[in-house]
């Protein structure tokens, strides 16, 4: 592939801008990669969260959060988690909701989750539900897997869960 | 090793070198990050909530059938060279052994389990780390194990969890599975013919990372490399292994052709790379660890492409746990300073090689290499 800027090197580096809400993507060479200030060298891969954090406040997405915003549960203030890049309990996820799902969407590019479904020790009808949605869907894998011994393992626990509704 | 004895296998069949692909795959690591309701994480816990998060998981893990049996180790009653120990077996981390903080935190724990290749982690940054670690290539086995403690678990114990962002974590970046697959891989090839760069930050781009031998922050030191998802929310347990478990194949197959283009093309340096790394591991008086881990690399080449005829991949992951500081220090039953140390491991592989890992000279594969002129 050749590269987008130059039209001659050899392009090596694959850049997807998201600008309000407009997806483009570059196919960069590495000169001219580095032109642009993006690092192509391997050790640029792991970025720290807290430096991820710092620049989460520069941005002007309106999802800075007030740093005053304290965790009723733990204490923990928005300023305390932008810091150290750790939240302080459970509670801090409903307490911080809005500013995560930002940071959520950039280090993951996604802020539902889809895999198991927890069931607590006392379920809801709801929670049985979509539990049970989450092991059809495993069954359907390990028999197209032919995993057959984890597939009679899944359809026990299927029937087991399935009475209670 | 006395003290070792309770624990199941003593810890140390990962690298028993069985397997898929055990010449280039070390091992492969499966863990969810889990935390209870009602109490801080790790970090912000108080003393009196990890004594409590302690007691809970002791309480349900004699309830589960896969931890009944196990060995629940309190690293605050265990001395620190053997916390070490645990350290280079892999089956603690840095942060549960509370380096720099003066020591473990109360409450830090690990349970081995003494049916399966499982360990739980109690009170590191998260309440619990539910982990499988297996010798070679075997991904979606170790998910099996991990899923199945995870569940019986996760009805003795209320887990903190949210209907959007799934199962919840001290750190952001485990949130959602919490999962976090790894698998510890050898690749001199491509480091010598220089496209491990390429290979690298082909990972970038396709979600997953790359560490050193000790996991976060630790440095590639004798071409082993520790690839895993960078992500963990947004897809399924079982998308995210199998995805890692795809690239791994083709990093093994660019591997496996590096390998191809050294043999063809710089047949007589890499042999010669090989047999002196060979040499100075068999006669060496005196291997600072880095050096060891260095010939290491080279000799694992040659055992893999059967240049070194009768040395077992075995043989040399044992080599590499054993001459480990903690691990000297324990055979030799007293403190090591530095070059003392150097001495000790020096002399273990010596007689490592000299009972299992002995080469005739010239080797079996002479004649299918015939000496050139």
């Amino acid at each position: 592939m050749v590269c987008d800027n130059c039209g001659s090197g050899d392009a090596v580096v694959h850049l997807t801008q998201i600008v309000n809400n407009e997806m483009s993507t570059y196919h960069l060479c590495e000169k001219c990669a580095a032109a642009k200030g993006l690092e192509t060298s391997p050790e640029s891969v792991n970025i720290p969260l807290t430096d991820f954090l710092a620049q989460m406040g520069q941005t002007p997405s309106g999802e800075e959060g007030d740093p005053e915003v304290t965790c009723d549960f733990c204490g923990l203030t928005f300023a305390d988690f932008r810091e150290t890049g750790r939240l302080g309990c459970p509670h801090c996820y409903a307490t911080f909701e809005t500013q995560l799902r930002g940071l959520l969407r950039r280090i993951h590019g996604a802020t539902q989750h889809v895999g198991k479904v927890y069931l607590p020790p006392d379920p809801s009808a709801n929670e049985m539900e979509k539990r049970l949605e989450g092991l059809r869907r495993k069954l359907q894998r390990a028999v197209d897997a032919e995993d057959f011994e984890r597939a009679a393992e899944l359809r026990d626990k299927i029937r087991d869960l399935e009475p209670a509704r | 090793m006395d003290e070792l004895t309770p624990i199941p296998d003593h810890g140390l069949s990962w690298l028993e070198a069985s397997g898929d692909h055990a010449d280039i795959v070390l091992s492969t690591r499966v863990r969810v990050a889990r935390n209870i309701q009602g109490y801080a994480f790790g970090p912000r816990a108080r003393v009196n909530d990890r004594e409590a998060v302690l007691k809970r998981f002791r309480d349900s893990a004699a309830r589960t059938d896969g931890l009944r049996d196990g060995s629940l180790l309190e690293l605050s009653e265990l001395d620190s060279r053997f916390r070490h120990v645990l350290l280079e077996r892999r089956l603690l981390t840095r942060e549960l052994l509370g380096e720099g903080d003066g020591g473990p935190a109360r409450g830090a724990a690990v349970l081995l389990s003494g049916r399966d290749p499982l360990s739980v982690l109690v009170n590191e940054e998260d309440h619990l780390r539910i982990q499988s670690l297996v010798s070679g290539l075997r991904l979606s086995e170790a998910w099996s194990f991990v899923d199945r403690l995870d569940e019986e678990l996760g009805q003795e114990l209320p887990f903190a969890y949210h209907h959007e962002f799934g199962y919840l974590t001290s750190c952001p970046t485990n949130v959602g599975t919490g999962l976090r697959a790894s698998v510890f891989m050898h690749l001199p090839g491509l480091v010598l013919t220089k496209e491990i760069g390429r290979v690298l930050q082909g990972l970038g781009q396709v979600g997953l990372t790359f560490r050193g031998l000790y996991g976060e922050g630790s440095e590639v030191v004798g071409n082993f490399f520790q690839v895993s998802n960078q992500t963990t929310l947004g897809q399924t347990e079982e998308d995210l292994v199998d995805h890692l478990d795809k690239v791994v194949r083709q990093v093994i197959e660019y591997e496996s052709k590096a390998r191809q283009v050294l043999l063809r093309d710089a047949r007589a340096v890499t042999e010669d790379k090989i047999w002196r790394a060979y040499g100075l591991l068999r006669y060496a008086r005196s291997l600072s660890f880095e050096e060891l881990m260095n010939l290491l690399s080279g000799v694992r080449l040659g055992a893999s492409l059967k240049l070194l005829p009768g040395l077992r991949v075995y043989t040399l992951n044992k080599i590499m746990i054993f001459t480990q500081p903690a691990h000297l220090e324990q055979a030799a039953g007293r403190d090591l300073p530095p070059a003392e140390n150097d001495v000790h491991r020096a002399s273990y592989v010596r007689s490592v090689l000299a009972s299992e890992g002995d080469v005739p000279p010239k080797g079996v594969g002479g004649d299918e290499f015939p000496e050139r002129a």
